[in-house]
């Protein structure tokens, strides 16, 4: 566990993803995604059907760490607006009994905009505690002490001679965006352009690790906010010049060519990944 | 061939490159149509190559029609229109030129009972390139299809000269009888082999010093291919080439990374003559007749003997006249290997991997195409199944397991029941749930899963090419690299389109493509460590070679077939310990892992390793005492376990093995959006599968095809098992000449930029003038 301050708060990340603030005994989780894989399966993708239960249980693993009075689901708890119907008794069941005795609040999300059909807990657009504020997404324009989830930020970390990449928590001086807690929720690289109009330049990631949160400071140069200046060597230019009379001529004939008979589009498969 | 078409019988046609043995194939089919054409589909050809087919195409129309026949020959591939597709199927012509996937999409269709009731005869050309692999075992599943839908077909299997040839009878017979025909090469190629004289270098595999000497060749040659072995090597030999290419020959760059038009116009220009020379990777090892083609230079050591000769015979396409080829190798081990190539040449000696037992992930893909057929059931189809040689041995238990993960997932936990993707109908036949299934099935048909590429764009401009993602996560903005044979600087990932401008002032940072390299083959490695025990070959080698081995001899020892040869010497601060196992790079990999575990358990403060083909090489704080326990073969044992389930071998298995078996869907051109999106990787869904239900039939599979890709790891336990008691351990004072090459390679594995080799230089004369110093 990682303390820090954040907008005069001072909290702790677990490397499990989830948030404490032991001021206020205190914790929050973002994006459960509960009953993922089920939703997959009914459109003819029958993803391991586990993911319920392994989120349940990571959830289980925190909250038996830190023992909050009141819990913060940070919207997106579950996958979709029927999966309160689909979950088993059996997932209703631990729902309630991790809920028993403390304060659950449902922020309702994306996926989950009313999210008053959820076991154990009551339901909120967004809680004002001072000096923060818990909402799913981030507000766009200035804001204070905001806590998010919605993004779901995953960080690679050079390190020497390899590279590591998980979800982490991303902060600046004004907002606090929560990695996704759900066993099947992916992950969106903090370098993306969506971060763009949230983090200022300096920005902070807390990588959690097996067993602690690593503090890193933002590489904040991502395309497009740093274009270097076009150089080119000597060696470069007369590569440049040589090949370009004929090579790339070739090559610019094929792409305006007449050849339709490739068309890119069905001449290669790619990767695999899911995209929600 | 005509005499084992008449009597019916399935054929297997061995034949050197080149020797005509397509239309051969097709001789039996084109007299049986002869009187009979226009009755339904008659021959099916399936080639592993579109562009092969296109070709054959071409070839075959020609005798048709001057032979004044009516039979009616026709291509489907992924590039076959809609409209054509459709009429193909409902009036087929006599003859169908496809690939196997195209063959598994066909199969898929509720009519395809209909359109191969009348299937006499199947041609499959380049057999030796389909049977090991996973394409071999979906096209041995859809023979086994036809085999139900044609009872009495025919089965032709046309084939590169192979090492093990009853192999490719198993394969093709399907349980009935094969008769093998076997052309003997009448021309044995003309290889020679250039070492560049002094120049030869201590290491390194891109052999861009001899790029003076391969222009030399091109200007001598009409037509000059010249195969490299990685996109890496291609790209920087092409940028060696054109930089003294000072009359402007048309040299010209063909690899896999490059935009698919692109390459279909080199090879076009390649078809049309207006090029002298393609430097190349393995994309253009197989199949399509370049007649201008009339010389084969092989840049860096040839890894195999089999893969040399398919790539010696791209030139003089021709039966009764030599081919000729120059290999260069790019370091002095590779010097070696290649003697040991054409010694292997010389005597018409092959290599070539065995075929394992079929993937589960394959079967898994081929029932749910059989479902969207429809029309089998079970029973029907498990013993079907068991005719495709991959699958001989698959239990029923093994078969049901399969099938109810195409049903439901086939979890523990059965609560998807109500999403079954596959149903039985009233006559107990397998059906599709609904057409939602077949078209998704349809989408994600094949075997090859690439590796994540991203597209390369020039700001504000055209797309380049595709690049492996794990490269780019390499890459910080203002990086260069060489790639379509340009410097380029990163500037950024757009959405998920790497973003370049033309390349800065650094050096290039050269891309290190995955899967470039190939591991040498334990024939060619066999070769190897009988030319070094050969001291009388020795002379007749390249000075430098024959010099360097004369100085190990004088130094340490030169290994010796039948033991292991350990050196173990102080160099700075570290102990060094190179092992000389030639078991190929991937197996020295793992063995690297492997033995820097132990001797950290040891107490030895391992620091790093290194492997190249031949050697391996650890270096540690303190020097190792009890090296035959350190290679102990139960290292395979618990240390294997523990690395396999650390490393991400078994994640990235897993990846292709769902998508493979249709758990998971490949991400299609033109279905990524914006950056905004959140990828959901397959790493997800293994840990949950492998926590909480780690027997399930999807890990089975990914286990059984990681263990499969791992034969390098069946090399390393038969190496150990030779060299338990057989360890030959020399402790020197100083590094050996044979150990300078490996210890080169340390720390040059990513960058190759010349400013680094001019350190590397440096370097190299530093140790190679302590390790061929006179012994004192």
């Amino acid at each position: 566990m990682t303390a820090f301050d954040f907008c005069g708060a001072s909290l702790h990340a677990d490397p499990s993803g989830a948030l404490v603030w032991p001021d206020r005994r205190l914790m929050v989780v973002a994006d459960l995604h509960l009953e993922k894989g089920a939703w997959y399966a009914a459109r003819g993708i029958p993803l391991p059907p586990y993911d319920t239960g392994e989120t349940l249980d990571r959830l289980e693993a925190a909250i038996a760490r830190h023992r909050p009075d009141r819990l913060v689901c940070l919207g997106d708890s579950v996958h979709d607006g029927d999966a309160a119907r689909r979950m088993t008794p059996e997932v209703v069941r631990r729902i309630l009994g991790l809920a028993r005795g403390r304060d659950w609040i449902w922020i309702a999300g994306n996926h989950d905009p009313e999210p008053d059909t959820l076991p154990g807990g009551r339901s909120l657009a967004e809680l004002a505690l001072a000096p923060l504020v818990f909402r799913h997404e981030a507000a766009a324009g200035p804001v204070s002490g905001e806590v998010s989830g919605h993004y779901h930020p995953r960080a690679r970390i050079r390190l020497r001679g390899r590279t590591v990449s998980g979800r982490c928590f991303v902060l600046d001086r004004h907002r606090l965006i929560l990695p996704a807690f759900g066993a099947y929720a992916g992950g969106l690289d903090v370098t993306a352009d969506a971060f763009d109009p949230l983090l200022q330049v300096e920005f902070e990631i807390l990588f959690p690790g097996p067993r602690r949160v690593y503090r890193f400071a933002g590489a904040a140069e991502p395309y497009p906010r740093r274009v270097g200046t076009t150089e080119i060597s000597t060696d470069g230019r007369r590569l440049a010049q040589t090949v370009s009379t004929w090579w790339i001529e070739l090559l610019r004939k094929s792409s305006n060519s007449e050849s339709s008979s490739s068309s890119p589009s069905s001449s290669r498969t790619k990767a695999c990944c899911f995209r929600m | 061939m005509l005499a084992a078409a008449r009597a019916g019988k399935s054929a297997l046609l061995l034949a050197p490159t080149g020797g005509g043995k397509t239309l051969g194939g097709f001789l039996g089919s084109i007299a049986e149509l002869a009187g009979s054409a226009g009755t339904g589909l008659h021959t099916l050809y399936v080639s592993p190559l579109r562009a092969l087919t296109q070709d054959v195409h071409r070839n075959l129309l020609a005798p048709i029609s001057e032979m004044g026949l009516a039979i009616t020959a026709e291509t489907r591939t992924g590039d076959t229109p809609q409209s054509k597709r459709r009429r193909q199927r409902m009036r087929p012509p006599d003859i169908l030129l496809t690939t196997p996937e195209s063959l598994a999409l066909l199969l898929s269709y509720r009519d395809a009972a209909h359109m191969f009731a009348t299937l006499r005869s199947v041609i499959i050309d380049e057999l030796h390139a389909l049977v090991p692999n996973r394409r071999g075992e979906l096209l041995a599943l859809g023979l086994a299809r036809l085999g139900g839908l044609a009872p009495g077909l025919r089965r032709v299997g046309l084939s590169a000269t192979v090492s093990c040839p009853g192999d490719m009878e198993a394969w093709l017979s399907g349980g009935g009888d094969v008769e093998r025909i076997h052309v003997a090469d009448t021309a044995r190629p003309r290889i020679s082999i250039s070492t560049c004289g002094t120049r030869l270098p201590w290491s390194g595999h891109m052999g861009t010093h001899a790029a003076v000497e391969i222009l030399d060749a091109i200007r001598a040659h009409r037509t000059t291919l010249v195969f490299v072995n990685t996109r890496a090597q291609a790209e920087l030999l092409f940028q060696a080439l054109w930089r003294i290419n000072h009359e402007t020959l048309e040299i010209g760059l063909h690899h896999g990374s490059l935009a698919v038009e692109q390459r279909r116009r080199v090879e076009s220009a390649l078809a049309d003559g207006a090029l002298r020379a393609v430097v190349a990777t393995s994309t253009l090892d197989l199949g399509v007749d370049w007649a201008a083609v009339d010389l084969v230079v092989q840049v860096g050591a040839p890894k195999g003997v089999s893969r040399l000769l398919q790539r010696i015979g791209r030139s003089n396409h021709r039966l009764d006249r030599p081919s000729r080829a120059i290999l260069v190798p790019s370091n002095r081990f590779e010097v070696l290997e290649c003697e040991a190539a054409v010694q292997a040449v010389d005597r018409d000696q092959r290599d070539g991997d065995r075929p394992g037992p079929g993937g589960l992930d394959v079967l898994a893909q081929h029932l749910l195409g059989v479902a969207c057929a429809g029309g089998v059931r079970p029973d029907d189809l498990y013993r079907e199944v068991r005719t495709a040689a991959p699958y001989r041995t698959l239990s029923r238990s093994g078969f049901d397991r399969v099938l109810a993960f195409v049903e439901t997932g086939g979890y523990a936990l059965g609560v998807y029941d109500r999403f079954r993707r596959v149903v039985r109908d009233h006559a107990g036949c397998l059906a599709v749930a609904s057409p939602a299934v077949a078209r998704s099935y349809r989408l994600n048909v094949g075997t090859i899963v690439e590796t994540p590429m991203l597209r390369v764009r020039m700001r504000r401009g055209r797309i380049l090419g595709e690049i492996e993602e794990h490269f780019v996560q390499s890459l910080v903005p203002g990086d260069t690299f060489v790639f379509s044979g340009r410097l380029l600087r990163y500037e950024g990932l757009r959405d998920v389109t790497v973003v370049v401008s033309p390349g800065g002032g650094r050096e290039p940072k050269v891309p290190a493509y995955a899967g470039g390299r190939l591991p040498l083959t334990t024939h060619l490695a066999d070769g190897v460590r009988t030319l070094l025990e050969d001291r009388a070959a020795h002379a007749g080698m390249a000075a430098p070679v024959a010099e360097w081995l004369e100085a190990q001899s004088r130094v340490s020892v030169l290994p010796r077939r039948d033991r292991l040869l350990v050196e173990i010497f102080p160099r700075g601060d570290r102990f060094y310990l190179v092992a000389y196992c030639f078991e190929g790079r991937n197996a020295h990999q793992t063995l690297g892992m492997l033995l820097t575990r132990r001797m950290e358990r040891a107490g030895l403060d391992p620091l790093g390793f290194v492997a190249t083909d031949y050697v391996i090489a650890v270096w540690s704080l303190k020097p190792a005492g009890d090296v035959g326990s350190l290679l102990d073969r139960d290292m395979l044992g618990d240390d294997l376990e523990e690395w396999m389930a650390e490393s991400s071998l078994l994640r990235r298995t897993f990846r292709t093995v769902a998508v493979i078996a249709g758990l998971i869907e490949r991400r299609l051109p033109g279905q990524e959006k914006t950056g905004r999106q959140v990828t959901f990787s397959s790493d997800l869904i293994y840990d949950v599968l492998q926590r909480h239900e780690p027997d399930h039939v999807l890990l089975e599979a990914t286990r059984t095809v990681a263990a499969r890709g791992l034969t390098d790891i069946a090399r390393l336990g038969d190496m150990l098992a030779r060299a338990a008691g057989r360890i030959e351990v020399r402790r020197l004072d100083r590094v050996s000449p044979l150990a300078v090459p490996v210890l080169l390679e340390i720390g040059r594995e990513r960058v190759a930029g010349s400013a680094l080799e001019s350190q590397l230089e440096e370097a190299a004369e530093d140790l190679v003038s302590s390790a061929m110093a006179p012994v004192r």
